[in-house]
């Protein structure tokens, strides 16, 4: 076998090969088409497919977007212009513009839906980004009173009475706590629902007595337009996740009166579709509420579209704290923590994070859902288009409505999807 | 069984100057039963453990261990009997249970840090939301205990960086933050892997010479042998014998402690 000792001759190394550049199909462009476009055969045909398939996409759309109208008063003006040819009429989205962002709201007015929705952005800030200053949650805190002042206008008062019954909140929760936790927390739930009800018209009308104070008020009927969508959906997602980790937690309760209740509820309400839930909104409420009493409208499907988001949410969490190891529970109770800082500084933070994908999912299925509100007679931007429609000065369009909506939905949806992608690489700490 | 090598891992001089035990009972348990269902696991369990014990409980696996020190911070709710822990005597009243958890430190088996949070914050955490403790005092206690871990250039990491040992570790430190009067140990070596034990049982050894007052589950008889200064066999739920560590291994009564003990003991 070793007739030449080969392997037992000493060798040196006196020159160090340099390092080479690999060959041109492992590098660079060429090897990432072969990794993954043409990586075996039947890979080749479906990128063939696909090329094709986007070639003949481009080639039926293409002319027709770059074939655009901008500048038209009216569909028959479109036509008009384009002579016979094929082409978008984008001027639709131009002359409407307003409406359908804003819908009916008055003209001189239009300042406050900006402002509120610049506002929105400032107080999204700090709940979103750790980097934006602490301090600024207490103008997040503020922003839905704010927000609802700026939009309904009205006496300053109204949106103020409403904020104080979170302060009675609280203060009965700081007072009852000695009690203990269970009746502390009730307290403090009954606390503000019956300052709400009882108190708060009353002092709000005291109030304005004393010191009047306001701007113009706008009813929810001129709402509308993406208005509608961003007011019912971002109260939604702002209220329903709170609502929603109460239902898990009181779905995991050992206290049986809560948790049925939270079952009965969750599974209510993800038992029903959402659209009788609005139509339940928009007729039934009506009655149930004492004569005489004007339940605004677009607040009765904003509590209908939280309630249904928060059984979903409540579903999600759940499986979040399903997923937490029951040592955690464990630490936390061993080193004395009581039930709700352990929910807040050990069980929350973990379990939703993990849920965040299925919470986010959540949001943006309610985003998009509130354009069902079109069904019971409010003109978010589906119904705006069928408005703009129904006038004879662009009877006949279609795509270029809809694909606006689309893309503006598309913006927001996509924002939100990235946004949870961001949070997820944020929050990784586990080091897996 | 004259001469059994019971763990060539405890290698160093105990210092015995301060491990004494006093006059004053810290936990006092009077019949206590637990049922897990129908499933009778403790059984009229008597036992008293006075400030400054080193008390190593070992047994079977089964035997009901875990649970009867898991009952004392009343992690597992017993039914019947009584249990008083430094005063304070468990029932279902949530009050008098934080209390005594906040004065009575537990190691796990697994030792369940917080994945989200940094080391420095899980030693920080039941301090300041418990204790009321200002950050900045409770951030120095932290690094404090970290020290005597030997982990402090650790504080910044999160445990999913940090080897079984060392969150171990930092598990005791999280427990010797909230300055606990008992530290109770639920199989603080089972999940380790062998060369990570000895550092573990380091840091217990150090933590006894202290005069710290110790329940301990677990089957590292050289860690009873060097620090104990009483060791409780369990079988079936039941407390079977108990004795000093050197009576105990080499002076078995029962035939179930014989049993058991050549099985761990006897390779």
């Amino acid at each position: 076998m070793s007739d030449t000792h080969a392997q037992t001759v000493a060798y040196v190394r006196d020159t160090m090969l340099p390092e080479q550049i690999p060959p041109v199909t492992e590098r660079g462009v060429v090897k990432w088409m072969r990794e993954n476009l043409f990586n075996g055969v039947l890979s080749t045909i479906l990128t063939v497919l696909s090329l094709l398939a986007v070639a003949w996409a481009v080639m039926a759309i293409g002319p027709w977007l770059l074939n655009s109208v901008w500048n038209a008063g009216s569909l028959s003006e479109c036509r008009q212009i384009l002579d016979g040819t094929s082409g978008a009429c984008w001027g639709v989205i131009k002359d409407r513009f307003h409406q359908l962002m804003l819908g009916f709201y008055p003209r001189h007015l239009y300042w406050r839906p900006i402002t509120t929705l610049i506002l929105l952005f400032v107080a999204l800030g700090p709940i979103l980004y750790p980097w934006v200053p602490r301090k600024m949650l207490w103008f997040s805190a503020a922003f839905p009173f704010l927000g609802y002042f700026l939009l309904w206008g009205g006496s300053i008062w109204f949106p103020i009475s409403v904020a104080l019954g979170f302060v009675v909140g609280y203060a009965v929760l700081v007072l009852m706590r000695p009690t203990g936790t269970l009746i502390a927390t009730s307290a403090a739930i009954i606390a503000p629902v019956v300052w709400w009800l009882v108190a708060a018209g009353t002092f709000a009308g005291w109030a304005h007595a004393v010191l009047p104070l306001g701007i113009e008020g706008v009813r929810s009927d001129r709402f509308g337009g993406f208005l509608i969508s961003l007011v019912i959906g971002f109260t939604g997602i702002g209220l329903s996740l709170p609502l929603g980790i109460l239902l898990a937690l009181g779905r995991q309760s050992n206290m049986v009166l809560i948790k049925s209740v939270c079952v009965v509820f969750i599974e209510f309400i993800r038992g029903v579709p959402l659209i009788t839930l609005l139509f339940t909104a928009q007729l039934l409420l009506g009655y149930f509420l004492p004569p005489g009493t004007t339940f605004d409208l677009i607040l009765r499907v904003v509590i209908m579209v939280t309630l249904f988001a928060a059984a979903y949410i409540a579903e999600v969490v759940r499986g979040g704290l399903a997923a937490l190891p029951r040592g955690q529970y464990e630490a936390a109770d061993a080193l004395g923590l009581d039930y709700w800082r352990a929910q807040r500084l050990i069980i929350m933070p973990q379990a939703l994070k993990i849920s965040i994908p299925g919470i986010v999912n959540t949001f943006i299925g309610l985003f998009k859902d509130t354009t069902l509100v079109v069904f019971i007679g409010l003109l978010d931007p589906v119904g705006l288009s069928n408005a703009i429609r129904a006038s004879s000065d662009w009877q006949g369009i279609y795509w270029e409505l809809f694909i606006f909506i689309g893309a503006v939905f598309f913006i927001f949806c996509f924002g939100m999807s990235r946004y949870s992608m961001y949070l997820e690489r944020r929050l990784r700490t586990d080091h897996r | 069984m004259a001469d059994i090598q019971l763990d060539p891992g405890i290698d160093r001089e105990i210092d015995r100057s301060h491990m004494q035990v006093l006059d004053e009972v810290a936990i006092q348990i009077t019949k206590m039963n637990k049922w897990f269902g129908a499933f009778h696991v403790l059984r009229d369990i008597d036992m008293t453990v006075n400030r400054g014990e080193r008390i190593v409980v070992c047994g079977p696996s089964g035997s009901g261990k875990s649970t009867l020190i898991r009952c004392i911070n009343r992690l597992e709710e017993h039914q019947s009997g009584k249990i008083v822990v430094d005063g304070t005597e468990l029932t279902s009243d949530l009050k008098n249970i934080d209390k005594v958890r906040s004065e009575v430190g537990m190691v796990f088996q697994h030792f369940n840090l917080f994945p989200h949070l940094t080391i420095l914050e899980n030693c920080t955490l039941a301090p300041i939301w418990v204790r009321k403790t200002p950050r900045k005092e409770a951030e120095e206690i932290a690094m404090h205990f970290l020290e005597k871990v030997k982990i402090p250039e650790q504080a910044l990491k999160y445990p999913g960086q940090l080897s079984g040992g060392q969150q171990q570790r930092v598990a005791i430190a999280r427990s010797l933050c909230m300055k606990p009067r008992i530290m109770l140990f639920d199989e603080p070596t089972s999940a380790l892997d062998p060369e990570m034990i000895k550092e573990v049982l380091d840091t217990m050894i150090a933590l006894a010479e202290e005069g710290m007052t110790m329940i301990c589950v677990t089957h590292e008889m050289g860690f009873a042998q060097a620090v104990a200064n009483r060791v409780i066999f369990m079988d079936q739920g039941q407390i079977v014998e108990q004795n000093e560590p050197y009576e105990f291994f080499r002076n078995p009564q029962s035939e179930r402690t014989k049993l058991f003990l050549s099985q761990i003991l006897g390779h």
